[in-house]
Protein backbone atom coordinates (compact mmCIF):
# COMPACT_ATOMS: atom_id res chain seq x y z
CA UNK A 1 0.00 0.00 0.00
CA UNK A 2 1.12 3.46 -0.95
CA UNK A 3 0.19 5.57 1.97
CA UNK A 4 0.86 2.96 4.93
CA UNK A 5 3.73 5.30 6.67
CA UNK A 6 1.25 8.50 6.37
CA UNK A 7 -2.06 6.31 7.06
CA UNK A 8 -0.20 5.56 10.39
CA UNK A 9 1.09 8.87 11.04
CA UNK A 10 -1.94 10.75 10.45
CA UNK A 11 -3.67 8.53 13.08
CA UNK A 12 -1.18 9.00 15.80
CA UNK A 13 -2.19 12.77 15.40
CA UNK A 14 -5.39 11.97 15.33
CA UNK A 15 -4.77 9.83 18.72
CA UNK A 16 -3.25 13.13 20.19
CA UNK A 17 -5.96 15.44 19.59
CA UNK A 18 -8.00 12.93 21.46
CA UNK A 19 -5.31 12.90 24.05
CA UNK A 20 -4.87 17.05 24.30
CA UNK A 21 -8.69 17.06 24.35
CA UNK A 22 -9.51 14.66 27.21
CA UNK A 23 -6.70 16.70 29.28
CA UNK A 24 -9.04 19.54 28.00
CA UNK A 25 -12.12 18.11 29.47
CA UNK A 26 -10.22 16.65 32.78
CA UNK A 27 -9.04 20.43 33.47
CA UNK A 28 -12.61 22.05 33.30
CA UNK A 29 -14.07 19.52 35.37
CA UNK A 30 -11.60 19.98 37.96
CA UNK A 31 -11.30 23.27 37.71
CA UNK A 32 -14.98 23.69 38.86
CA UNK A 33 -15.06 20.86 41.05
CA UNK A 34 -12.13 22.52 43.29
CA UNK A 35 -13.71 25.81 43.52
CA UNK A 36 -16.47 23.85 44.53
CA UNK A 37 -14.84 22.94 47.09
CA UNK A 38 -12.98 26.37 47.48
CA UNK A 39 -9.20 23.64 46.76
CA UNK A 40 -6.39 25.95 46.37
CA UNK A 41 -3.94 22.91 46.46
CA UNK A 42 -6.32 21.57 43.71
CA UNK A 43 -6.52 24.43 41.57
CA UNK A 44 -2.50 24.75 41.80
CA UNK A 45 -2.43 21.33 39.97
CA UNK A 46 -4.56 22.66 37.57
CA UNK A 47 -1.69 25.01 36.82
CA UNK A 48 0.80 22.80 36.60
CA UNK A 49 -1.62 20.56 34.44
CA UNK A 50 -1.84 23.69 32.26
CA UNK A 51 1.51 23.17 31.26
CA UNK A 52 1.68 20.24 30.08
CA UNK A 53 -1.56 20.99 28.14
CA UNK A 54 0.46 23.87 26.25
CA UNK A 55 3.28 21.53 25.85
CA UNK A 56 1.15 18.81 23.97
CA UNK A 57 -0.15 21.00 21.67
CA UNK A 58 3.63 22.19 20.79
CA UNK A 59 4.32 18.57 20.48
CA UNK A 60 1.61 18.03 17.61
CA UNK A 61 1.38 21.39 16.14
CA UNK A 62 5.67 20.64 15.82
CA UNK A 63 3.95 16.75 14.40
CA UNK A 64 1.68 18.53 11.97
CA UNK A 65 4.63 20.96 10.34
CA UNK A 66 6.81 17.83 10.13
CA UNK A 67 3.99 15.86 8.08
CA UNK A 68 3.21 19.09 6.20
CA UNK A 69 6.92 19.77 4.98
CA UNK A 70 7.31 15.96 4.38
CA UNK A 71 3.95 14.32 2.72
CA UNK A 72 3.15 18.09 1.11
CA UNK A 73 -0.46 16.82 1.64
CA UNK A 74 -3.12 17.73 -1.01
CA UNK A 75 -6.85 17.67 -0.70
CA UNK A 76 -8.21 15.97 1.85
CA UNK A 77 -5.21 15.44 4.13
CA UNK A 78 -4.13 19.39 3.47
CA UNK A 79 -7.57 20.17 4.30
CA UNK A 80 -7.42 17.30 7.66
CA UNK A 81 -3.85 18.88 8.98
CA UNK A 82 -4.36 22.15 8.64
CA UNK A 83 -7.73 22.15 10.20
CA UNK A 84 -6.38 19.89 13.12
CA UNK A 85 -3.75 22.70 13.54
CA UNK A 86 -6.82 25.35 14.41
CA UNK A 87 -8.27 22.34 16.37
CA UNK A 88 -5.54 22.08 19.06
CA UNK A 89 -5.05 25.90 19.66
CA UNK A 90 -9.17 25.67 20.38
CA UNK A 91 -7.82 22.96 22.39
CA UNK A 92 -5.62 24.53 24.26
CA UNK A 93 -7.44 28.11 24.71
CA UNK A 94 -10.17 25.92 26.62
CA UNK A 95 -7.24 24.51 28.62
CA UNK A 96 -6.46 28.60 29.49
CA UNK A 97 -10.27 29.02 30.78
CA UNK A 98 -9.97 26.09 33.10
CA UNK A 99 -6.47 28.20 34.02
CA UNK A 100 -8.32 31.01 34.68
CA UNK A 101 -11.19 29.44 36.70
CA UNK A 102 -7.92 27.97 38.78
CA UNK A 103 -6.81 31.59 39.25
CA UNK A 104 -9.64 33.11 40.21
CA UNK A 105 -10.21 30.36 43.30
CA UNK A 106 -6.72 30.84 43.54
CA UNK A 107 -7.33 34.78 44.24
CA UNK A 108 -10.19 34.41 46.63
CA UNK A 109 -8.03 32.79 49.27
CA UNK A 110 -10.35 31.93 52.08
CA UNK A 111 -12.95 34.16 51.02
CA UNK A 112 -16.10 32.14 50.81
CA UNK A 113 -18.03 31.65 47.96
CA UNK A 114 -21.06 34.10 47.19
CA UNK A 115 -23.98 31.31 46.89
CA UNK A 116 -23.48 27.16 46.70
CA UNK A 117 -22.37 25.94 42.75
CA UNK A 118 -25.25 24.86 40.89
CA UNK A 119 -25.62 26.23 37.38
CA UNK A 120 -21.41 26.39 37.22
CA UNK A 121 -21.25 22.57 37.48
CA UNK A 122 -23.64 21.68 34.92
CA UNK A 123 -22.12 24.65 32.53
CA UNK A 124 -19.25 23.07 32.69
CA UNK A 125 -20.46 19.57 32.36
CA UNK A 126 -22.19 20.32 29.37
CA UNK A 127 -19.38 22.31 27.81
CA UNK A 128 -17.43 19.21 28.41
CA UNK A 129 -20.47 16.96 27.16
CA UNK A 130 -19.90 18.98 24.28
CA UNK A 131 -16.49 19.38 23.51
CA UNK A 132 -16.64 15.30 23.48
CA UNK A 133 -18.65 14.60 21.05
CA UNK A 134 -17.67 17.32 19.18
CA UNK A 135 -14.19 15.39 19.05
CA UNK A 136 -15.27 12.40 18.52
CA UNK A 137 -16.98 13.93 15.22
CA UNK A 138 -14.30 15.20 14.22
CA UNK A 139 -12.14 11.77 14.38
CA UNK A 140 -15.11 9.95 12.24
CA UNK A 141 -15.93 13.26 10.37
CA UNK A 142 -19.60 12.96 11.25
CA UNK A 143 -20.86 15.76 9.31
CA UNK A 144 -24.21 15.60 10.50
CA UNK A 145 -23.36 15.99 14.70
CA UNK A 146 -20.66 18.64 13.40
CA UNK A 147 -23.76 20.68 12.16
CA UNK A 148 -26.02 19.72 15.11
CA UNK A 149 -23.78 19.76 17.92
CA UNK A 150 -23.23 23.90 18.06
CA UNK A 151 -27.15 24.66 18.73
CA UNK A 152 -26.84 23.07 22.00
CA UNK A 153 -24.62 26.16 22.72
CA UNK A 154 -27.86 27.74 23.43
CA UNK A 155 -28.15 25.71 26.90
CA UNK A 156 -24.99 26.72 28.14
CA UNK A 157 -26.14 30.47 27.17
CA UNK A 158 -29.15 29.98 28.92
CA UNK A 159 -27.38 28.98 31.97
CA UNK A 160 -24.89 31.81 32.00
CA UNK A 161 -27.60 34.26 31.56
CA UNK A 162 -29.30 32.70 34.33
CA UNK A 163 -26.54 32.66 36.33
CA UNK A 164 -25.96 36.21 35.50
CA UNK A 165 -29.46 37.19 36.55
CA UNK A 166 -29.28 35.49 39.86
CA UNK A 167 -25.49 37.15 40.44
CA UNK A 168 -27.63 40.42 39.78
CA UNK A 169 -30.06 40.20 42.73
CA UNK A 170 -27.13 39.54 45.12
CA UNK A 171 -25.30 42.57 43.93
CA UNK A 172 -29.10 44.80 43.83
CA UNK A 173 -29.16 43.13 47.36
CA UNK A 174 -26.22 44.02 48.77
CA UNK A 175 -23.34 46.25 46.89
CA UNK A 176 -20.92 44.77 49.12
CA UNK A 177 -20.89 41.55 47.34
CA UNK A 178 -20.09 43.32 43.76
CA UNK A 179 -16.41 41.45 43.88
CA UNK A 180 -17.30 38.16 44.70
CA UNK A 181 -20.46 38.32 42.54
CA UNK A 182 -17.64 39.35 39.80
CA UNK A 183 -15.54 36.26 40.85
CA UNK A 184 -19.02 34.04 39.51
CA UNK A 185 -19.80 36.15 36.94
CA UNK A 186 -16.09 35.54 35.30
CA UNK A 187 -15.93 31.85 36.34
CA UNK A 188 -19.14 30.96 33.81
CA UNK A 189 -18.31 33.39 31.37
CA UNK A 190 -14.80 31.25 30.67
CA UNK A 191 -17.37 28.23 30.68
CA UNK A 192 -19.69 30.07 28.09
CA UNK A 193 -16.33 30.11 26.01
CA UNK A 194 -15.66 26.56 25.92
CA UNK A 195 -18.85 26.02 24.55
CA UNK A 196 -18.31 28.73 21.71
CA UNK A 197 -15.09 27.45 21.03
CA UNK A 198 -16.62 23.62 20.41
CA UNK A 199 -18.39 25.76 17.51
CA UNK A 200 -15.44 26.48 15.98
CA UNK A 201 -13.96 22.40 16.31
CA UNK A 202 -17.27 21.61 14.39
CA UNK A 203 -16.79 23.80 11.69
CA UNK A 204 -13.30 22.91 10.81
CA UNK A 205 -14.63 19.06 11.45
CA UNK A 206 -17.38 20.26 8.27
CA UNK A 207 -14.31 21.96 6.35
CA UNK A 208 -12.36 18.54 6.74
CA UNK A 209 -15.34 16.29 5.05
CA UNK A 210 -16.93 18.94 2.13
CA UNK A 211 -14.31 21.53 1.65
CA UNK A 212 -17.16 23.84 2.62
CA UNK A 213 -15.50 26.45 5.23
CA UNK A 214 -17.79 28.58 6.66
CA UNK A 215 -19.46 29.66 10.32
CA UNK A 216 -22.40 27.71 11.41
CA UNK A 217 -24.50 29.92 12.16
CA UNK A 218 -24.07 30.98 15.89
CA UNK A 219 -27.18 31.85 18.43
CA UNK A 220 -24.82 33.87 20.01
CA UNK A 221 -26.12 37.36 18.08
CA UNK A 222 -29.43 36.93 19.22
CA UNK A 223 -28.24 36.34 22.84
CA UNK A 224 -26.25 39.08 23.29
CA UNK A 225 -29.45 41.16 21.51
CA UNK A 226 -31.66 40.07 23.99
CA UNK A 227 -29.36 41.36 26.72
CA UNK A 228 -29.35 44.80 25.46
CA UNK A 229 -33.02 45.32 25.39
CA UNK A 230 -34.05 43.86 28.84
CA UNK B 1 -15.99 38.88 -31.33
CA UNK B 2 -12.56 37.66 -30.21
CA UNK B 3 -12.44 34.32 -29.06
CA UNK B 4 -11.95 34.13 -25.27
CA UNK B 5 -9.64 30.99 -25.26
CA UNK B 6 -6.31 30.14 -26.87
CA UNK B 7 -6.94 26.25 -27.87
CA UNK B 8 -10.93 24.74 -27.73
CA UNK B 9 -11.34 20.92 -27.90
CA UNK B 10 -14.19 19.49 -28.60
CA UNK B 11 -15.37 15.56 -28.42
CA UNK B 12 -11.14 15.31 -29.68
CA UNK B 13 -10.10 11.92 -29.93
CA UNK B 14 -6.70 10.61 -30.83
CA UNK B 15 -6.28 7.41 -32.57
CA UNK B 16 -3.79 5.03 -33.44
CA UNK B 17 -4.55 2.83 -35.90
CA UNK B 18 -7.32 0.85 -33.87
CA UNK B 19 -6.76 2.07 -31.01
CA UNK B 20 -7.89 4.68 -29.42
CA UNK B 21 -5.15 6.60 -27.12
CA UNK B 22 -7.61 9.91 -25.91
CA UNK B 23 -10.78 10.09 -25.94
CA UNK B 24 -13.53 12.73 -26.11
CA UNK B 25 -11.86 15.96 -24.30
CA UNK B 26 -13.35 18.80 -23.93
CA UNK B 27 -11.22 21.67 -22.64
CA UNK B 28 -10.98 25.34 -22.65
CA UNK B 29 -7.73 26.56 -22.40
CA UNK B 30 -7.61 30.15 -21.00
CA UNK B 31 -5.07 32.81 -22.90
CA UNK B 32 -2.08 33.65 -21.20
CA UNK B 33 -3.02 31.29 -17.94
CA UNK B 34 -0.66 28.40 -17.55
CA UNK B 35 -2.50 24.80 -17.44
CA UNK B 36 -1.02 22.00 -15.86
CA UNK B 37 -2.58 18.27 -17.56
CA UNK B 38 -1.59 15.86 -14.66
CA UNK B 39 -2.30 11.91 -14.37
CA UNK B 40 -0.99 8.76 -14.30
CA UNK B 41 1.95 7.60 -16.71
CA UNK B 42 0.30 6.27 -19.72
CA UNK B 43 -2.90 8.69 -19.65
CA UNK B 44 -2.28 10.31 -22.35
CA UNK B 45 -1.17 13.41 -21.04
CA UNK B 46 1.65 13.76 -23.41
CA UNK B 47 -0.15 12.04 -26.86
CA UNK B 48 -2.82 15.42 -25.98
CA UNK B 49 -0.03 17.97 -25.54
CA UNK B 50 1.22 16.86 -28.83
CA UNK B 51 -2.43 17.18 -30.48
CA UNK B 52 -2.00 20.44 -29.50
CA UNK B 53 0.86 21.59 -32.81
CA UNK B 54 0.30 18.33 -34.74
CA UNK B 55 3.19 16.91 -33.75
CA UNK B 56 1.29 13.18 -33.45
CA UNK B 57 0.85 13.84 -37.49
CA UNK B 58 4.78 12.40 -37.50
CA UNK B 59 3.26 9.14 -36.05
CA UNK B 60 2.13 6.68 -38.62
CA UNK B 61 -1.69 5.63 -38.58
CA UNK B 62 -2.60 8.44 -35.99
CA UNK B 63 -5.35 10.54 -36.69
CA UNK B 64 -7.67 12.45 -34.66
CA UNK B 65 -11.39 12.93 -34.30
CA UNK B 66 -13.24 15.81 -33.06
CA UNK B 67 -11.94 19.01 -32.79
CA UNK B 68 -9.20 21.49 -32.05
CA UNK B 69 -9.74 25.11 -32.09
CA UNK B 70 -6.67 27.44 -31.98
CA UNK B 71 -8.12 30.79 -31.65
CA UNK B 72 -11.59 29.54 -32.80
CA UNK B 73 -10.21 28.38 -35.81
CA UNK B 74 -9.90 24.45 -36.46
CA UNK B 75 -6.43 23.18 -36.28
CA UNK B 76 -6.97 20.63 -38.48
CA UNK B 77 -8.60 21.96 -41.25
CA UNK B 78 -7.90 21.30 -44.64
CA UNK B 79 -6.35 24.38 -45.29
CA UNK B 80 -3.82 24.74 -41.98
CA UNK B 81 -0.38 23.85 -42.76
CA UNK B 82 1.54 21.94 -40.01
CA UNK B 83 4.64 23.72 -40.33
CA UNK B 84 2.91 27.02 -39.97
CA UNK B 85 0.90 25.70 -36.85
CA UNK B 86 4.16 24.80 -35.17
CA UNK B 87 5.25 27.73 -35.44
CA UNK B 88 2.43 29.80 -33.59
CA UNK B 89 2.35 26.74 -30.87
CA UNK B 90 6.17 26.04 -29.84
CA UNK B 91 7.46 23.39 -27.77
CA UNK B 92 9.26 22.79 -24.97
CA UNK B 93 10.65 18.74 -24.43
CA UNK B 94 11.32 17.20 -21.61
CA UNK B 95 15.37 16.85 -21.95
CA UNK B 96 17.01 19.79 -23.37
CA UNK B 97 17.46 19.58 -27.11
CA UNK B 98 20.05 22.43 -28.10
CA UNK B 99 21.16 22.30 -31.71
CA UNK B 100 24.92 21.20 -31.72
CA UNK B 101 25.55 25.25 -32.38
CA UNK B 102 26.66 27.81 -30.45
CA UNK B 103 24.25 29.30 -28.41
CA UNK B 104 23.80 32.57 -30.41
CA UNK B 105 22.82 30.15 -33.50
CA UNK B 106 20.29 27.84 -31.60
CA UNK B 107 18.15 30.64 -31.35
CA UNK B 108 19.36 32.83 -34.01
CA UNK B 109 18.60 29.45 -36.97
CA UNK B 110 14.48 28.84 -36.31
CA UNK B 111 14.18 32.45 -36.49
CA UNK B 112 16.06 32.37 -40.24
CA UNK B 113 14.31 29.64 -41.59
CA UNK B 114 10.94 31.61 -40.35
CA UNK B 115 11.94 34.66 -43.03
CA UNK B 116 13.06 36.84 -39.72
CA UNK B 117 14.47 39.66 -41.76
CA UNK B 118 14.91 41.80 -38.46
CA UNK B 119 17.99 42.80 -36.17
CA UNK B 120 19.29 39.35 -35.74
CA UNK B 121 21.53 40.23 -32.54
CA UNK B 122 18.51 42.43 -30.46
CA UNK B 123 16.57 39.22 -31.40
CA UNK B 124 19.08 37.17 -29.90
CA UNK B 125 19.51 38.91 -26.48
CA UNK B 126 15.80 39.57 -26.60
CA UNK B 127 15.03 35.75 -26.52
CA UNK B 128 17.82 35.23 -24.15
CA UNK B 129 16.21 38.17 -21.42
CA UNK B 130 12.91 36.84 -22.12
CA UNK B 131 14.07 33.05 -20.92
CA UNK B 132 15.89 34.71 -18.07
CA UNK B 133 19.19 33.09 -19.59
CA UNK B 134 20.94 36.15 -20.53
CA UNK B 135 23.15 37.36 -17.79
CA UNK B 136 24.33 34.10 -17.68
CA UNK B 137 25.70 33.80 -21.87
CA UNK B 138 26.29 36.96 -23.14
CA UNK B 139 29.77 36.61 -22.82
CA UNK B 140 30.05 33.47 -24.28
CA UNK B 141 27.56 33.63 -27.37
CA UNK B 142 29.68 32.49 -30.08
CA UNK B 143 30.23 28.80 -27.50
CA UNK B 144 28.83 25.28 -27.76
CA UNK B 145 25.06 25.46 -26.17
CA UNK B 146 26.16 21.77 -24.57
CA UNK B 147 28.79 23.53 -22.67
CA UNK B 148 25.47 24.98 -20.84
CA UNK B 149 24.10 23.23 -17.81
CA UNK B 150 20.96 20.97 -18.12
CA UNK B 151 18.76 24.42 -16.65
CA UNK B 152 20.56 26.16 -19.05
CA UNK B 153 20.41 24.31 -21.91
CA UNK B 154 16.34 23.88 -21.61
CA UNK B 155 16.22 27.83 -20.92
CA UNK B 156 17.81 27.81 -23.79
CA UNK B 157 15.41 26.13 -25.87
CA UNK B 158 12.65 28.24 -24.14
CA UNK B 159 14.09 31.02 -25.71
CA UNK B 160 14.33 29.20 -28.94
CA UNK B 161 10.76 28.42 -28.88
CA UNK B 162 10.41 32.53 -27.62
CA UNK B 163 12.22 33.98 -30.60
CA UNK B 164 9.83 32.85 -33.51
CA UNK B 165 6.72 34.29 -31.25
CA UNK B 166 4.35 31.72 -30.72
CA UNK B 167 0.99 32.43 -29.53
CA UNK B 168 0.99 29.59 -27.12
CA UNK B 169 4.07 27.47 -25.29
CA UNK B 170 3.57 23.33 -25.04
CA UNK B 171 6.05 22.50 -22.51
CA UNK B 172 6.01 18.24 -21.83
CA UNK B 173 7.50 17.73 -18.51
CA UNK B 174 10.29 20.66 -19.04
CA UNK B 175 11.39 20.42 -15.46
CA UNK B 176 12.08 16.49 -15.02
CA UNK B 177 15.64 16.11 -15.79
CA UNK B 178 16.80 19.24 -13.95
CA UNK B 179 17.85 19.99 -10.37
CA UNK B 180 15.60 21.64 -7.96
CA UNK B 181 17.02 25.18 -8.49
CA UNK B 182 16.99 25.06 -12.28
CA UNK B 183 13.68 23.96 -11.67
CA UNK B 184 12.12 26.19 -9.59
CA UNK B 185 13.63 29.14 -12.23
CA UNK B 186 11.58 27.68 -14.80
CA UNK B 187 8.78 27.76 -13.13
CA UNK B 188 9.50 31.32 -12.06
CA UNK B 189 10.42 31.79 -16.02
CA UNK B 190 6.91 30.71 -16.77
CA UNK B 191 4.92 33.11 -14.64
CA UNK B 192 6.68 35.83 -16.49
CA UNK B 193 6.13 33.91 -19.86
CA UNK B 194 2.33 33.61 -18.97
CA UNK B 195 2.15 37.70 -19.43
CA UNK B 196 2.57 37.29 -23.21
CA UNK B 197 1.77 33.90 -24.07
CA UNK B 198 -0.41 30.79 -23.16
CA UNK B 199 1.11 28.31 -21.65
CA UNK B 200 -0.07 24.15 -21.36
CA UNK B 201 2.36 22.16 -19.21
CA UNK B 202 2.43 18.46 -18.84
CA UNK B 203 3.65 17.17 -15.53
CA UNK B 204 4.38 14.24 -13.19
CA UNK B 205 4.99 16.20 -10.13
CA UNK B 206 1.97 17.73 -8.95
CA UNK B 207 3.48 20.30 -6.96
CA UNK B 208 4.71 21.89 -9.83
CA UNK B 209 1.17 21.51 -11.27
CA UNK B 210 0.02 22.95 -7.80
CA UNK B 211 2.66 25.58 -7.62
CA UNK B 212 2.76 26.93 -11.09
CA UNK B 213 -0.05 26.71 -13.13
CA UNK B 214 -3.92 28.48 -13.02
CA UNK B 215 -5.78 26.13 -14.04
CA UNK B 216 -5.29 21.75 -14.41
CA UNK B 217 -6.86 19.64 -16.00
CA UNK B 218 -6.88 15.58 -14.52
CA UNK B 219 -6.42 12.60 -17.16
CA UNK B 220 -7.07 9.11 -16.59
CA UNK B 221 -7.52 5.96 -18.46
CA UNK B 222 -11.25 4.11 -18.66
CA UNK B 223 -11.41 0.65 -19.27
CA UNK B 224 -10.55 0.42 -22.79
CA UNK B 225 -7.20 2.11 -22.13
CA UNK B 226 -8.32 5.21 -23.58
CA UNK B 227 -7.53 8.65 -21.51
CA UNK B 228 -9.58 11.46 -21.19
CA UNK B 229 -9.85 14.20 -19.11
CA UNK B 230 -11.96 13.55 -15.69
CA UNK B 231 -11.77 16.44 -14.16
CA UNK B 232 -10.85 20.33 -15.29
CA UNK B 233 -10.83 23.48 -12.68
CA UNK B 234 -9.08 25.89 -11.25
CA UNK B 235 -5.56 24.75 -9.74
CA UNK B 236 -6.24 25.93 -6.30
CA UNK B 237 -9.78 24.04 -5.97
CA UNK B 238 -8.09 20.80 -7.69
CA UNK B 239 -5.24 20.47 -4.93
CA UNK B 240 -7.66 21.70 -1.67
CA UNK B 241 -10.83 19.92 -2.67
CA UNK B 242 -11.51 18.06 -5.81
CA UNK B 243 -15.26 17.09 -7.14
CA UNK B 244 -13.68 13.87 -8.53
CA UNK B 245 -12.90 10.71 -5.82
CA UNK B 246 -9.91 9.65 -8.54
CA UNK B 247 -8.68 13.24 -8.94
CA UNK B 248 -8.38 12.86 -4.59
CA UNK B 249 -6.59 9.55 -5.16
CA UNK B 250 -4.55 10.98 -7.23
CA UNK B 251 -3.30 13.98 -5.82
CA UNK B 252 -3.57 12.59 -2.23
CA UNK B 253 -0.99 9.34 -3.54
CA UNK B 254 -3.67 6.74 -2.79
CA UNK B 255 -2.62 5.51 -6.61
CA UNK B 256 -0.77 6.55 -9.84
Amino acid sequence: MLRKTFESEIQQVKDDVLMLGSMVEQAILNTVEALKKRDLKASEEILKADRLINKKRFDIENKLMILIATQQPMAHDLRLLASTMEIISELERMGDYAKGIANINIRMGDEALLKPLIDIPRMAQKGVDMLHRALTAFINEDVETARTLPVEDDEVDALYNQIYRELMTFVIQDPKTIERANWLLWVAHNLERVADRVTNICERTIFIATGEMGEIKSTDDEFWKQQKHE
Amino acid sequence: MENHYAIETNNLSIHYGKFTAVKDVNLKIERQKITAIIGPSGCGKSTLLRAFNRMNDFVPGSYVTGEVLLHGQNLYGRNVDPVEARRRIGMVFQKPNPFPKSIHENIAWGARINGFKGNMDELVENSLRGAALWDEVKDKLKESAYALSGGQQQRLCIARTIAIQPEIILMDEPASALDPISTLRIEELMQELKRNYTIIIVTHNMQQAARASDKTAMMMIDDQRAGTVIEYDNTNKLFTNPKEKRTEDYVTGRFG
